[in-house]
Order: C-alpha cells, then structure tokens, then sequence
C-alpha cells in the first residue's frame, strides 16, 4: 500500500519534471545535449567509418566542453544500424522519442542516411550525413532538419572525372555495383567525362556483393578504353583494384575509384594502389593543422582518420557552438545558426551550409603515391588540386531539392 | 570468328574464367560433402574456416615470415587441428540428433570466427602479395592468364581426385563408407570409428584453410570472404547431391563455367544463377544431380 503510494508520486514527480526548470538562461532541454552516432559497427563500412566515428565525435565533445565550458551537459551515445534502412530507422525513432537524443550524425550508407533523415524531419531533430554519399540526400529528399557535410557522388565524379579527362583519359569504361549508389555514380561520372570532351565505351554491373571481378576485367580490357572507372564500394573496389592489376589490366590502362577512402588505400598496399587518382574532402597530412588532429586522433584510433571520421569531428564541433550560440538545443534555432556561421576549422576553410542541406568545402585531388616516394606511415598521397567549394559541388541552379525553388 | 555475337577470344576467356571460379566451388564444396556425407553434418562454419585459411597464410607471412609454399600445407593442417578440436568438444555431442542442430552450432561457430577476426584486423582487410614463382602470366591469344590462376586449377584438380580416389578407391576409404552405413559393425570389426569421424572432420575443415590460401592472393583477405562465398557453395553442393563426393566435384567445375559464361551473356543474372538451377534441379532430382534416392 506504502509502496504503491510512492510509486505513484514518483511518477508524478518525474512527470511534471520537464516542464519544472524551465529557467531563462540556458533553453537546452533537460540541460544535456544528446547525440546519436548512428554508424555500421561491424559491416564493410566499419573501417570507413564504425568505432572511428564515434570516437570524433567523442573527442569533438572532449574539445568543446574543454574550450567553452558550456553551461549544459553533453552524452554521446552510439549503435549499429547495419547498414540497414528499418534498423536505422528503428533506433533513430527510439533515440528521439524516449532517450532525448537532439541530433543524429554518421549515417554511412544512403538507404539509412535516407530514413533516418524522414524521421527526423517528422519528429524535428537534426541529421547530420557523414558517411553517405548520394546526392538525393541534398535533391529530391532534402529537408530542412539535415545536413549533408563531408562529401557527396557529385564532389567526387566531378573531382575524379574532370581531372582525367583533362590528363589525356578520354575514353572511358565503367565498372558498376549494380544497385541504387552504383548506378547514380556511374551516371554522376559518364555526365562530368562527356561534358569534357570524353566518350564513354560502355559500362559493365556486377552483382553487389561481388569476389571475383576477372570476367568484368576481361570485358573492361576488351573494349580498349583509356580508364576504367570504377563505380563500386569498398571491398569491391578493393577487390577489383587487385585483381585487374594480376590480369595485366593495369598499368596499360588506368583505374579511377570513384568512391575511396584512405583505409581502402592502406589494406591494399601502395604497390597495388599506385598511381591511381581519387577524390577526398581531406586527407592527414595536408598541413600543420591537419596533422596535429589526426595524431591526436591516431593516438587513440591506431590508424589514421578518414575523411568521414575528419567530418564527423569538425560536423559535431560546430553543431555544439551552434547550440551554445544559440542558448537552445532547439532544432530550427540550430540549424539557423549553423547555417549562418561558416566553418573555419583544420577541415574546411570557409566552409558553409547551403539551404538544400549541403556543406560546401574545398574537395582535393588525390593520386596514390609510388612506394618509394612514401617516407612514413600513412604518406599515401600527391595533392594534384585543391577544388574550390564552388566548383566541386553540384550548383544551387542544378537542384532539385524543393526547398531551393521556392 | 563469333558465337551469339560474342567474340570467340572473349568465350574462351570467359570460359577459362568460369573454370578458375569452378575450382574454388569444387574444393570448398567438396569438404562440405565429405562431412555431410560421414558425418552427417551441415558444416556452416566452412566458409569461416575457409577465411581462416587465408588469414593464417596472411599472419604466417607477415609476423613469421612463412612463406607462400609452406602455408599452403602449415595453414590447412591448423584448420584441420581447429576441426578435431570442434569435432571432439562439441559435433559429437550431436549426431543422434537432427541435422538443425548441428547447422546451428557451426552456424554460431561461423560468427564467432568472423566476429573475432572483425575485431582483430578490421573489416577492409589485408593484401597477399601472389608469391615469387607464380608472378606474371602468359599471353594466351585470346587472353592474359595471370600464372597463379593457371596454378589454382592445377592444385584444385589434384587435391580433388585425390580425395575422390581415397574416399572411393582405397581401404581407408571403404572403411569411412562402411563406418557410416553402420558404425557398430564396422566397430566390432576392431576399427576405432569415432577416431575416424574426428579425422574426417579434421580432413574437411582443412580442405576449406586449403581453399583460402589458394585465394588469398587472389581476394582481399577479409574477415567475411568466407560468408560471401558460403551460399552459393551450399547451392552447389545440394545440386551435385548432399554428400556426392565426385557430384560436388564435377558441379562445382560445372556451375563455374556456367556463371562464367553468364557474366558474358547478362553479367546482372550472375549472381542467381546458380539458384535458378538450384531450384531447377529441387524440382526435378531431389537429391540432386549425383545424389542417391533413399
């Protein structure tokens, strides 16, 4: 009887809490700022992103309560999404609704970046897409609760693409994971080759996922094209990175990755990755302020950032200064002053966060060093060209995202 | 000169592809038929085993600096050790009951490996560099066959009609046939039978550690290498017929050729080929091509 009766004034008590220190200083809700690392912990994209990301946006929050002393409290919780749309969903749903998490970040993989952005937008909260790369996350599914920060398909088509054909690559051939990401990279990079004077032999899809690359190989080597561009993912890539150098596809015709990152580069070796040209929004060791980070990070990780993880860190960085600017955690608040201040940090100089979502930067072009020019761990790259935010990124005139035309 | 439109050159070299590929299903298939057919087991850990193959090879040469010759006979003998090791603790604890059971526990086994190495190495994997001997490739016309995959057909086709000849031809293998059909006589016969299920198991995990040194020069040595490939072996393996020692071996070269040439014909199909006969195969022969009614 006793107990029941405490019980219930229990719950009373926590029922009327929210509403009870509503002071007028600080409007964070609960006085903690919750963030979700929803990342694939245990996938092919782990590497890329997984325990990497979430110890940026560990190390982001470390920096921040040590440098501003903010007057609320921040947590960082993370989980698995697979890599799957309905897992992702599933957790970002629970995050919002019973664990109070403000802002949901990582999402590698379009099909979860693409849920969790929806559920978002129905409850109000913040995405902030570091592992995704389509470009329907800032086109035909932009919202205005989600951002797009560390690179899309276009950035890197545009980057990879454009550089080749200029160098003399002018015919091209492509290898396609045959399914929804592949298909639009393919498409992203045959556009950007023929409207510089290229022509495309033709393209072969592989199933997705795939071991054994040597019958698509053949047919690349067959149709004779300059560069073969690969329009996969991961192990993919990988995979058929290696495999067309032991059927003599390379060096006689040149291999461009459309999607790689610095951990791809590192389990293949610099002796089968040499020379080949790729696009990143960062790399380590491109100045002081780029090398100190990734020590730091590297310290803690034992392998050096990818880009994702670099965009994560700088991502959550200024998503907190944006609350604490703001004094609220509450979304339309944030995101208008996070698309107000630009971002002047070791990742991106002058960066900015357009209306359609989409965070425009410097993007670089990479080509994979020789193993003799690599004086120390982790020197895998020449910057051949930085490209300017503006020009990497596909323009304001070509979106297609709703918010832009009104 | 062309078939169906297709350059000669470019069949022939799609077919030597599909032979290559062939090879691989035949050996891993062909452990999988070995311990289903004497032990009864799905052994769902195959694939897992088969990636530790390639990973043991991968340590051998990097920390130990065991060459490419001496892991291709050191990597398979460990996973062979590892087998007895699951045979003796756990599998025999299962034979009297349905096979469900003993296709979960290697099922569990198989993400415990895989989930163990993910840990360890990451999920990009590491590179193993094609040895010495074996680098190059000859020009063969119509096109370039890299040595190593001319070698990985040649071992492949040894190390299975030896199996077959052993297991068919020989006493020990009359032994193994007869300790199946009927254990208890085969025991009272003086022949120590549960030693000899062990050491079948221990033979048939081995042939998959073979697999994967065979491919780690080939595929990145990845912690899931092993669960890509699992599944389109097991189709392999009930379409030759569930414990069809020459069945797995010749479908297994069969079915290689046939998605091989599919990639040429309409690359998209390949990866349900092999289950599209699968299931065509259910529906007509049951026990599969080389099967047994009972």
């Amino acid at each position: 009887m006793e107990r029941k009766y405490i019980a219930a004034l229990l719950a009373v008590s926590f029922a009327a809490l929210p509403a009870a220190p509503a002071s007028a200083q600080a409007k964070v809700s609960d006085g903690v700022v919750r963030i979700g690392v929803l990342t694939d912990l245990s996938g092919t994209y782990s590497d890329l992103s997984g325990q990497g990301s979430v110890l940026a946006t560990k190390m982001a929050v470390e920096d921040f309560i040590a440098a501003e002393k903010p007057a609320f409290k921040v947590e960082v919780v993370s989980a698995d999404h697979q890599n799957k749309g309905d897992i992702a969903s599933n957790k970002a749903r629970e995050w919002f609704e019973k664990d109070g998490v403000d802002m949901v970040t990582d999402l590698v993989t379009t099909s979860t970046a693409l849920a969790v952005m929806k559920i978002a937008k129905e409850k109000n909260r913040i995405a902030i897409v570091n592992g995704a790369g389509s470009t329907r996350i800032t086109n035909e599914d932009c919202n205005d609760v989600t951002v797009h920060y560390t690179y899309d398909t276009y950035a890197l088509a545009n980057g990879t693409g454009r550089a080749l054909v200029k160098a003399g690559g002018k015919s091209w051939f492509f290898l396609t994971a045959d399914y929804a990401f592949g298909h639009s990279l393919e498409k992203d990079t045959m556009d950007v080759v023929k409207a510089n004077g290229g022509s495309v032999a033709g393209s072969v899809r592989h199933p997705f996922p795939a071991n054994d690359f040597s019958s698509f190989l053949l047919k690349a080597q067959s149709s004779g094209a300059q560069v073969i561009g690969l329009a996969n993912a991961g192990n993919d890539t990988i995979n058929s990175i290696k495999q067309a150098a032991e059927f003599g596809v390379t060096p006689k015709q040149s291999l461009a990755g459309l999607l790689m990152f610095i951990s791809d580069i590192h389990s293949l070796g610099l002796k089968t990755a040499q020379n080949m040209y790729l696009t990143e929004g960062f790399y380590w060791d491109l100045n002081e302020q780029t090398r100190a980070w990734s020590k730091r990070f590297f310290d803690r990780h034992k392998r050096m950032p990818t880009m994702v993880h670099a965009g994560q860190y700088s991502s959550t960085m200024h998503y907190l200064k944006a609350v604490k600017a703001a004094g609220s955690d509450d979304t339309t608040a944030v995101m208008a002053q996070m698309k107000k201040t630009p971002i002047n940090d070791f990742f991106a100089s002058k960066g900015q966060i357009r209306d359609d979502g989409r965070m425009v930067h410097d993007m670089y072009l990479l080509q994979v060093k020789k193993p003799a020019e690599s004086k120390y761990p982790w020197d895998y790259y020449n910057v051949r060209a930085t490209i300017p935010g503006g020009e990497a990124f596909q323009p304001l005139s070509a979106s297609r995202c709703p918010l832009i035309r009104k | 000169m062309e078939i169906f439109g297709i350059p000669l050159r470019g069949l022939a070299g799609q077919l030597l592809i599909g032979l290559i590929n062939g090879s691989f299903y035949a050996v891993l298939s062909l452990g999988l038929a070995v311990i289903f057919g004497l032990l009864n087991i799905i052994n769902f850990a195959h694939g897992a085993l088969y990636m530790m193959g390639a990973f043991l090879a991968w340590i051998g040469l990097t920390h130990f600096g065991i060459n490419y010759w001496a892991a291709l006979l050191l990597a398979p003998l460990l996973v062979g050790l590892l087998g007895i090791v699951i045979e003796r603790t756990l599998l025999r604890w299962l034979y009297q009951l349905d096979h469900l059971y003993g296709l979960l526990l290697t099922f569990g086994l198989a993400l415990i490996i895989e989930g163990l190495f993910r840990y360890y190495f990451g999920i990009s994997g590491e590179t193993y560099e094609v040895p010495e001997a074996l680098q190059g490739g000859v020009d063969l016309g119509f096109m370039f066959l890299p040595l190593y995959r001319g070698w990985v057909v040649l071992a492949s086709l040894v190390v299975c009609l030896a199996t077959w000849f052993i297991i068919e031809r020989t006493k020990i293998g009359a032994y193994l046939r007869a300790g199946t059909e009927n254990p208890k006589l085969v025991q009272a016969l003086g022949i120590n039978v549960p030693l000899m299920i062990t050491l079948t198991y221990g033979f048939g995990v081995a042939l998959a550690g073979f697999a994967g040194v065979l491919a780690a020069p080939i595929l990145q040595v990845n912690p899931l290498m092993g669960s890509n490939l699992i599944i389109v072996v097991f189709a392999v393996v009930v379409i030759g017929g569930m414990g069809s020692i020459l069945g797995s071996i010749v479908t297994g070269l069969g079915l290689g050729l046939i998605e091989g040439l599919t990639r040429l014909f309409y690359p998209e199909a390949s990866a349900v080929v092999i289950f599209v006969i699968m299931v065509i195969v259910l529906l007509v022969r049951p026990a599969g091509l080389f099967g047994r009614e009972n």
